[in-house]
């Protein structure tokens, strides 16, 4: 082997060492398509979870605005005392209404914050997978169209 | 400069994680003043790593605000890192990592 091809060697190696930096590290998580773009609530969560069956819990607390004067900026807040592995956001009146899907591994808290946007008066649900069964708490958002606010 | 702010503090054994990532969030179905579409363009995918292990990953759609603000928390402490990427509809990626206070 030759100067030339040792040097040209070495610089492969070090554009695949770069390479191999340059992957994302992380686990993302598993982008469903067909969930974020089903039409329908029921049809979201079939699609995300494989099942669409969902039982309304207290133990599902969604915190949001009774009235949103800024439909593109809307606070969204889901917290559960249940052993959660997933949270969901559906927002109903929107032309998809998952907003938001959420893995959660075993040490995280059960809970997310986001800012959601919605396009008119509409009922958000808070979705929670535990023990593979889907538990909800609704809540209606009243949005002030115009954005103007107070 | 990075897309991502991210405040990280530990209180009982529970990192709080606020993070804030500048992005447009184009819905697809927007227009502009000449009446064009403007294309979809948003953030789908977020994870976050603390320790080489993943303590979040949540995918996004459209209805979620401009500028996407996301809040969760995770068991950990006071000085790790924690990294968090986010990675959008175009294939663009951004990566920011603070140390846990």
């Amino acid at each position: 082997m030759d100067r030339r091809s040792v040097l040209k060697a070495a610089g492969v190696m070090t554009a695949a060492a770069t390479a191999l930096v340059a992957l994302p590290r992380l686990a993302w998580a598993a982008y469903s398509e067909k969930a974020f773009k089903a039409k329908g609530a029921q049809d979201a969560l079939s699609s995300l979870y494989g099942a669409n069956a969902t039982t309304p819990s207290d133990q599902v607390k969604l915190k949001a605005p009774d009235i949103a004067e800024n439909g593109a900026v809307v606070p969204v807040e889901v917290e559960t005392d249940l052993d959660a592995e997933s949270i969901a956001i559906l927002i109903e009146k929107n032309p998809s209404p998952l907003a938001i899907s959420a893995d959660l591994p075993a040490g995280t808290q059960a809970m997310v914050k986001t800012r959601c946007r919605m396009g008119e008066t509409t009922n958000v649900t808070a979705v929670v997978k535990s023990g593979g069964k889907l538990y909800t708490a609704t809540k209606e958002v009243k949005v002030t169209i115009g954005g103007c606010g107070g | 400069m990075s897309t991502i702010r991210i405040k990280a503090k530990e209180r009982n054994g529970m990192v709080d994680v606020k993070a804030l990532m500048k992005h447009p969030m184009e819905t697809g179905l927007r227009k502009d003043k000449d009446g064009n579409k403007i294309p979809e363009h948003w953030i789908q995918d977020v994870a976050a790593e603390s320790n080489g292990k993943t303590v979040f990953a949540a995918s996004f759609n459209t209805s979620i605000s401009k500028d996407p603000y996301l809040s969760f928390a995770f068991a950990g402490k006071k000085g790790d890192s924690l990294t968090l990427s986010w990675k959008d509809s175009k294939g663009e990626t951004d990566t920011a990592e603070v140390k846990i206070a």
